[in-house]
């Protein structure tokens, strides 16, 4: 890394942190936007619901399909589901939601803000006597940061299905010997971990497309940027947020 | 004299305004009276959007100071401001609808936002008055990318109005229109003064818009207030500096 692009990360990584800090100083004050968040709610729930769903019942499927023949090797097929759960609640439904998330809605937000910036939309909503920051930036990240984590439990259950299909596709597993199975290997400590940092995941997602797009400039050459730039960031710091989460638990004693 | 330090709605006083090295404002100065127009002309990039940011709030000035109302711009609180802003319309050159909302909902925006407590009814009412104001009545349900160039800039003129507000700002009203759009739009910002009795002051470097809508020219040259005059006094001026607008 150039001692240039060095100095801007850093100045890239400080202006981030000052507009997170922005955003908790704007939460707490009055007016709430209860009918934008919910809006910013439904679309971020509702608009990746069917590519989370598709994408987790494919790994799913993939991971049981993939998994079997080594657990053949060792005589340990009976292990599937049990293996298969736990890779798929404690890291892949949770990372690959985030990564789906990062890719439509955080590309999304970052293009929306982008085009509003450069069309001087946010200043007009500014003249029109709403604040800006609280109007477009607290709702999408709270957005992000509520529903990420209910469509990472959605994505757990249609994986685990997934695997249940993929189990049976060269060996025989009952449905009540599949769950049973599933839940006997699960346990409070593989769960919790995994649902606490999806809305790490989620915030992350929220912050870093709403600051591209808010601080988008140079046109519309400019929001292609930010849409661009939002998703490699956003999907960037969730895969640091994951390894410092699993750091933590790993601290916290849930192994 | 005093009856004139009554009727000044805005008053512009030394202000300066620098970007790094560009000095895009120097000690500028102007009074805007009750009820009249004033276009300020100049190059692009001379600060004349500035200008008028400035006097909104959305860009604060380095230097001097800026009186909209009788109040200064620069002391008001955010709720202050909030408030002062309800008196002043700002046509924006992009016009800034929100794409995602349709023509009512652009309108209803800052009566909304302006804690303006309207039932539904008169918020109905005032939407409709708007858009017939601006010969646009039947464009209420209609999504701005639906709309001309011409019409999204009559509803951008519409969404300032709603609020009926004392002080019109126009940035660059009829940039990127045809010349008969650009003229009907000339047209709605004079009728718009004589109807609601505002005060503008208007952006732009179109001739034939500034012919039509100016009661005062004021030229923005090096950031400094070059001249003020009418169109008259200042199309016949022999002044190069100031020919090069009118010729």
């Amino acid at each position: 890394m150039s001692d240039n692009a060095f100095i801007r990360f850093l100045k890239e990584a400080g202006e981030l942190s000052a507009f997170t800090g922005r955003f908790f100083k704007e939460l707490f004050k009055p007016r709430q936007e209860w009918r934008e968040l919910l809006r910013q709610c439904f679309y971020v729930g509702n608009h990746s619901l069917a590519l989370v769903g598709t994408t987790a019942f494919i790994m799913g499927l993939v991971l049981t399909i993939q998994s079997r023949p080594t657990l053949v090797e060792f005589g340990a097929e009976a292990w599937l589901p049990k293996m298969v759960s736990i890779s798929l609640i404690r890291e892949i439904a949770p990372v690959i939601t985030a990564l789906i998330c990062a890719g439509k809605v955080g590309s999304g937000i970052g293009a929306e803000l982008g085009s509003m910036k450069v069309t001087e939309q946010i200043d007009a909503m500014d003249v029109s006597g709403t604040n800006p920051f609280k109007y477009l930036v607290v709702t999408r990240v709270l957005a992000t940061t509520l529903m990420l984590p209910v469509l990472a439990v959605i994505a757990d259950a249609v994986a685990l299905y997934g695997a249940y299909l993929g189990a049976n596709i060269k060996g025989v597993v009952s449905w009540q010997l599949y769950w049973s199975q599933v839940f006997e290997a699960l346990s409070y400590s593989d769960a919790l971990p995994a649902f606490v940092k999806t809305y790490f995941f989620g915030f992350a997602i929220g912050i870093v497309g709403c600051y591209k797009g808010f601080n988008s400039n140079k046109g519309t050459e400019g929001v292609g940027r930010s849409a661009n730039s939002a998703v490699v960031v956003s999907s960037l710091l969730v895969f640091v947020l994951d390894l410092i989460a699993v750091q933590i638990a790993d601290i916290l004693g849930f192994t | 004299m005093q009856s004139k330090q009554v009727d000044i709605v805005i008053g512009v006083k030394n202000v300066s305004k620098s970007f790094g090295d560009n000095h895009v404002l120097n000690d500028f100065t102007l009074d805007v009276f009750k009820g009249e127009n004033i276009v300020v002309l100049g190059k692009s990039g001379s600060g004349k959007s500035v200008l008028i940011k400035c006097i909104i709030g959305l860009m604060k000035q380095d230097k001097g100071d800026i009186n909209v109302l009788g109040k200064s711009v620069a002391d008001l609180s955010s709720d202050e401001l909030d408030q002062l802003r309800s008196k002043v319309g700002f046509l924006f050159q992009s016009n800034a609808l929100y794409d995602s909302m349709t023509v009512r909902e652009n309108l209803e925006f800052p009566l909304r936002r302006h804690g303006k407590s309207l039932s539904q009814s008169e918020m109905d009412m005032a939407v409709q008055q708007a858009l017939e104001s601006v010969g646009l009545a039947h464009t209420e349900n209609m999504m701005p990318s639906e709309l001309s160039g011409g019409m999204k800039k009559r509803i951008a003129i519409a969404r300032t109005l709603i609020l009926k507000p004392e002080i019109i700002l126009y940035d660059e009203p009829t940039t990127g229109l045809d010349p008969i759009t650009g003229k009907g739009i000339s047209e709605l910002i004079l009728e718009i003064q004589r109807k609601f009795n505002t005060s503008s002051i208007i952006i732009s470097h179109d001739m034939h818009c500034v012919k039509i809508v100016a009661n005062r020219i004021v030229m923005l040259i090096d950031g400094e207030c070059y001249k003020i005059g009418t169109y008259e006094e200042l199309s016949h001026s022999d002044d190069q500096r100031i020919r090069e607008f009118f010729d």
